[in-house]
């Protein structure tokens, strides 16, 4: 057995050294034979270069063509001229009045879906279309609610700073009435005075002309329908109860409102606003006449602080409205909040309302919260105190909670 | 005279002379950094890793599969859009130095806040650089009611320094 692995050892020792020899005997290569291999492999080279690039300029053109076709599915309807967008806010209130009675409820206070659309560079439309409280109330329905096109307008440009628009638009006045997505205010309610004094959400339908110019300057006048205030009924003399909602709207006396506002430094606005009406209820001879709103406001941001301050206030002439206390309506409010975190701030807010009615006659506090899980998204929650200046059955207490979002 | 205003109104919208918004052509905009000479475009492509910050940067993924941007020395040069509220608004950044050394608004087409393209705005930017948790270095203060424009640019600043840091032009011998 020993003498049979030595005999194998052997064997292959001989053929290894078999091989080598016949190695070492072949002749070595010419400088032409090298010279041929090198100018074969060069040539390889240039293949491969010239595939690399054609692989490069086909990855380049496949791009191309992806990103052309996400580019013309990146708008709604396989187009970018065509935008859509909203908004919502769910609202859970609960109240005490200073009668004892209580105020619990949830509501879908609103929903609303912005719709866009770019004829050309000149040329755009914009809408908003608002469902309030959930739904219209229909026979047998529970729904309380409204449907409202609060938007509908047609904008032209004139030229860089300078656009003129048609259509049914919001008046430019106070802070919320033209930017109120939920997540850009504190409170889940809005403020008070510009519900009372000035009747926001406030659409009219007419045209307008804006300026936006370099200095931070920005300057607005509209010639729009007006406000029909009604004279009689438990709502006689209220502001917000004037607002016809361009639904066969009253156009006996149009209106007019022009704006001033500068933001020409970082964090900063001031803006004023001035509106006028011949006739707010639009009937001659029933002792109601011309109304001037006067709204102020400024806002200061500097870092995770900000501050707001607005004043509103009604001056109508008329015998009718001046014996029910009516002729001077007017309110301010003053804020401020405190962002602790990039998604959580702390407010506080004073609001001071004298409306017509008994129940518009109040000075408020607001503290609460928000809490931005997404920055388009909202959680509020808020404590309200309400004292009422000469009825203490309307005080009211409590709290809400609000979700809110747009998109 | 309500009339004679509406007239006027309606004499201005008819004299439409000039697009809204277009503050600056994108290759006007390179032109000027690069002094009328500008390098060839370079293109970055977003792989796996780099799609990823740029879409915790944007807070969404972004559309393109490549990002144009102009290279030379330690600056580059990038126009890059973001929407606001509805539309997108095309923004020229320069980065030198893996600093923020101009921003400008060169197209705007949103309806509102259209005061970010002033300077007083952009010049806020200046200097910015991305800490590490992918924020800038400087307070940005917003402005009332562009909340959303503010936004808009504040990612795109970001955007551009990360992308920057993904360059050859990053480093000290490019």
């Amino acid at each position: 057995m020993k003498y049979r692995g030595l005999l194998r050892h052997c064997t292959l020792l001989a053929a290894l050294t078999a091989t080598g020899l016949s190695h070492a005997a072949a002749p070595a290569p010419t400088l032409n034979e090298l010279w041929q291999v090198i100018q074969n492999q060069q040539k390889q080279i240039e293949q491969l270069k010239k595939k690399t690039q054609q692989t490069d300029a086909k990855v380049e053109a496949t791009g191309e063509i992806l990103e052309q076709r996400t580019a013309n599915n990146s708008g709604h309807g396989g187009t970018d001229k065509t935008t859509i967008g909203g908004y919502g806010e769910l609202h859970y209130n609960n109240l005490e009045n200073g009668d004892g009675s209580k105020d619990k409820e949830i509501d879908l206070h609103r929903f609303v879906l912005f719709f866009g659309h770019e004829f050309n560079d000149k040329i755009r439309f914009h809408s908003e279309l608002e469902v309030e409280h959930g739904g219209v109330q229909a026979s047998g329905s529970t729904l309380d609610g409204e449907v409202e096109v609060e938007q509908a307008y047609l904008e032209f440009d004139i030229n860089d700073e300078v656009s003129a628009k048609g259509g049914v638009f919001l008046i430019p006045v106070g802070i919320t009435n033209e930017t109120h997505e939920p997540p850009t205010f504190y409170g889940v309610e809005r403020n008070p005075v510009e519900n009372i004094i000035i009747p926001a959400t406030w659409w009219a339908g007419g045209a307008a002309i804006s300026g936006n110019f370099a200095n931070g300057i920005s300057a607005d006048f509209a010639v729009h329908s007006g406000l029909e205030l009604p004279t009689s009924g438990s709502s006689a003399f209220r502001i917000r109860s004037g607002r016809q909602k361009i639904s066969n709207a009253v156009a006996n006396d149009l209106a007019m409102t022009g704006r001033v506002k500068y933001t020409g430094i970082p964090g900063l606005e001031l803006s004023g606003s001035l509106h006028y009406q011949s006739d707010i209820s639009q009937v001659s001879g029933d002792g109601v006449d011309d109304a001037t709103l006067l709204e102020a406001h400024a806002i200061w941001s500097r870092g995770p602080f900000t501050a707001k301050a607005l004043y509103a206030s009604w001056d109508i002439d008329g015998d009718a409205i001046a014996a029910a206390d009516g002729d001077k309506q007017d309110g301010y409010f003053v804020e401020g909040s405190y962002k602790l975190a990039k998604d959580f701030g702390v407010f506080a807010r004073y609001n001071d309302v004298d409306g017509v009615r008994t129940q518009d006659e109040f000075s408020q506090i607001d503290v609460g919260f928000n809490w931005w899980p997404h920055e388009d998204v909202v959680v509020k929650v808020d404590y309200v105190d309400r004292e009422n200046d000469t009825d203490s059955d309307r005080d009211l207490d409590g709290f809400n909670v609000g979700l809110g979002y747009q998109f | 005279m309500q009339r004679s205003l509406i007239v006027v109104m309606l004499c201005l919208v008819s004299t439409l002379v000039s697009s809204r918004g277009v503050y600056q052509q994108p290759a006007a905009f390179i032109d000027e950094v690069f002094s009328n000479n500008p390098p060839a475009a370079s293109r970055i492509w977003l792989t796996k890793s780099i799609k990823q910050h740029a879409s915790e940067i944007l807070g969404h993924k972004p559309s393109s599969l490549r990002i144009r941007y102009w290279g030379e020395n330690k600056q580059t040069a990038w126009v890059l859009e973001e929407i606001g509220k509805e539309k997108p608004i095309t923004v020229g950044i320069v980065v030198r130095d893996n600093q923020i050394q101009r921003i400008k608004v060169l197209i705007f087409r949103e309806s509102r806040g259209w005061e970010v393209r002033h300077d007083f705005f952009t010049n806020q930017f200046k200097g910015s650089s991305l800490t590490a948790t992918q924020t800038l270095s400087k307070p940005i203060d917003g402005i009332s009611g562009a909340t959303l424009s503010v936004r808009a640019l504040t990612k795109l600043s970001r955007l551009a320094l990360y992308l920057h840091q993904q360059t050859p032009f990053s480093h000290d011998s490019p």
